[in-house]
């Protein structure tokens, strides 16, 4: 059973996706940034490959993502430093990035490498349903990788069916229409969440974009499986001092 | 000579939008809506007889269509074949980019849309834009990079004058592909009502075709004016610059079935295309993905994209559109590139032998001319894509540091 199944028979509520950037604050922060975010309670580790044209994300991740450029994070230097990632991180770890990247790295020899070094699954929001059926999707599920798509209110009942059918792991419910880091209309969400629950979808479903805080996340566990923070985090991470410190007290905030 | 391949249609993508490998809509779910109401409904709209009568009539009279097809004698003798010039450059606005803005907004009103977005780099894309929203009374907002704004005064006084806010993108390298990367960011977070005029053949599947069939405007004019010069409608050669391609795409699209037609694409090739200031995109540039399209890209190794470098801001971008790459990869189009200092000198060398100020832009496609061998038959049409009243700060710096 892959992990993120596991996680999901062992714990259908309030799972804490918590997003960070490869790289950032500094090149080697990675691994103290993902074990800082299990030992305080995430669920399962976003781990953001970054990109220098991210149209899906907002300011804050992007900013981050340019730091961790600037840093030199590159797809090959992070796949060295998660080569030990399983000596000490045990919940499920997702790779969300960009298709520019991977495809110049070769879609094939970066599905071998994130599958060897313990990767769970990907998310790559402009990797839509059309190509991913027709042209890359094919090597990614026979490296025995999770694919996870997001969906959106606009997302019509068939296609949303469709993309539930194509994703494992879990299925990744955007708020509202809207890049990451916006602030939210709620009782919006609430309706949305509701109707997601009410079609029995095949994947559990986390909820991401908006998402920053103690309220923002027990509005939404209340009709899904659990959300995905990022933004927030990332800014705590950017006017904190040490790694360790920021990631519990945030945590903690979210968390109690 | 290309090698040219009669099975193809380089006319029509696909029905998910492919020129070869080259197009598709690598999208994030937030925006399938919008551009699958656009995928569904472009065609229908565009073909609508009613359509094409308001598309026609407004670029008849508001931008001033048929731009004139010019025998230009002098450089003719000089470069020893008939060169004939499409002048876009007198259309309203001062460039080919209004074409596909009255297309833009005519479809944006029948989609029910209030609000328009659009990126600039020169801010060219950006004045036609805010000029077509004047004239239809929409909400307009253009997204620049912060460096443009700052070299570009004269054409965000345009925009603002026209009604237009122009907002700043602060991310990244604060210029033409930030600036899109922001107006499709724009596009997310508000989509319902907003159309997003994106001003080249880029994007994700439909713009290109759609950007593609707007700007085909200009070898339709083309054909029937040759005809009427020299009783043929095929010339040998088509010349045309190549930023994101939006001229080259028009001009070159009556003429893409025809093998006898060689196209000629002139990228910008900056201080010289192995110089690290290039925005020369085939020759330097990999298969990769920008902006919602699969297409050729500058990039490092690494995958993220690199910054050009041109002396014309509309060439300044790192990507190309997907029909161009397809156009290159299958050798139909032949793809050459011109420096910053051959277009400078082009640009005051047509000024003085046939009395006309090109646009920096367009100076790149002249320039190639003496080095394209071609015979005293030859009739060879340039895009004449835009004037150079854009440009003048740089052409006046220019004649004072050099020798023009």
């Amino acid at each position: 059973m892959s992990r993120l199944s596991a996680l999901f028979q062992k714990q259908s509520t309030r799972v804490l996706n918590v997003y960070c950037t490869a790289g950032f604050p500094n090149l080697n922060s990675t691994l103290e940034v993902m074990e800082s975010l299990q030992a305080n309670g995430a669920n399962i580790i976003e781990l953001g490959m970054p990109y220098s044209d991210p149209l899906a994300d907002g300011e804050v991740i992007q900013s981050s993502g340019n730091v961790a450029i600037e840093n030199g994070m590159t797809i090959e230097v992070l796949f060295d430093q998660l080569k030990t990632m399983r000596q000490t991180i045990h919940i499920p770890v997702v790779l969300m990035g960009y298709m520019n990247p991977i495809l110049q790295y070769g879609l094939e020899d970066f599905c071998k490498k994130a599958k060897a070094v313990g990767v769970d699954a990907l998310i790559l929001p402009d990797l839509p349903l059309y190509e991913f059926e027709h042209l890359y999707g094919k090597t990614i599920q026979e490296h025995g990788l999770d694919f996870v798509f997001l969906v959106t209110p606009e997302t019509p009942e068939d296609r949303l069916r469709k993309l539930d059918a194509l994703s494992t792991g879990f299925l990744y419910a955007v708020s509202s229409s809207a890049t990451t880091g916006k602030d939210k209309d709620f009782s919006k969400v609430a309706l949305y969440l509701q109707k997601l629950q009410a079609m029995q979808l095949k994947n559990p479903v986390l909820v991401g974009f908006g998402i920053k805080d103690k309220d923002t996340f027990n509005a939404v566990c209340t009709y899904s499986n659990g959300a995905i923070i990022g933004s927030a985090y990332i800014n705590a991470l950017s006017k904190g001092n040490s790694v360790s410190e920021t990631t519990a007290q945030f945590l903690k905030e979210v968390l109690n | 000579m290309h090698l040219f391949n009669k099975t193809i249609n380089y006319q029509n993508p696909s029905a998910e939008g492919y020129y070869g490998d080259f197009g598709g809509a690598y999208i994030p779910e937030m925006l399938y809506g919008n551009v699958e109401t656009l995928k569904k409904q472009y065609l229908e709209i565009m073909q609508d007889p009613a359509f094409q009568e308001e598309f026609h009539a407004l670029l008849k009279d508001y931008v001033g269509r048929p731009t004139p097809l010019f025998y230009a004698e002098r450089l003719s003798k000089e470069i020893g074949a008939n060169i004939y010039l499409k002048r876009e450059d007198l259309c309203h606005t001062g460039a080919h980019k209004i074409n596909n803005t009255i297309g833009q907004i005519l479809l944006a009103q029948r989609l029910g849309k209030t609000k328009i977005i659009a990126e600039t780099g020169a801010g060219q894309h950006g004045v036609a834009t805010a000029t077509v929203c004047a004239l239809k009374g929409m909400e307009c907002v253009v997204y620049m990079g912060e460096k443009d704004i700052e070299r570009q005064a004269p054409n965000v006084a345009r925009m603002k004058m026209l009604g237009a806010t122009v907002v700043p993108a602060t991310s990244g390298s604060k210029t033409l592909k930030d600036a899109t990367n922001e107006a499709i960011r724009a596009w997310i977070n508000e989509p319902s009502e907003t159309h997003y005029i994106i001003g080249s053949v880029v994007g994700p599947h439909p713009y290109p075709d759609m950007v593609a069939r707007f700007q085909s405007v200009i070898s339709d004019e083309m054909r029937k004016q040759l005809k009427e010069k020299t009783g043929s409608e095929l010339p040998t050669h088509v010349v045309a610059c190549v930023g994101g391609g939006s001229n080259a795409a028009g001009a070159f699209y009556h003429f893409l079935n025809e093998e006898t037609v060689e196209l000629v694409a002139v990228e910008a090739a900056g201080h010289g295309v192995h110089s690290g200031m290039s925005a020369a995109t085939t020759q330097l540039g990999k298969p990769g993905i920008l902006h919602g399209s699969k297409s050729i890209l500058m990039q490092t190794a690494d995958g993220q994209v690199v910054e050009p470098h041109s002396i014309s801001a509309g060439l300044d971008y790192p990507g190309i559109g997907p029909l161009h790459a397809f156009l290159y990869e299958s050798k139909r189009g032949t793809f050459t590139s011109a420096t910053d200092e051959e277009a400078l000198d082009w640009a005051f060398h047509l000024s003085k032998i046939e009395g006309i100020i090109p646009a920096l832009e367009t100076a790149h496609a002249f320039a190639v001319l003496p080095r394209l061998n071609l015979k005293a038959t030859d009739n060879v049409i340039v895009c004449l894509s835009g004037r150079g009243d854009k440009d003048l700060a740089t052409y006046m710096q220019a004649m004072e540091t050099k020798k023009y």
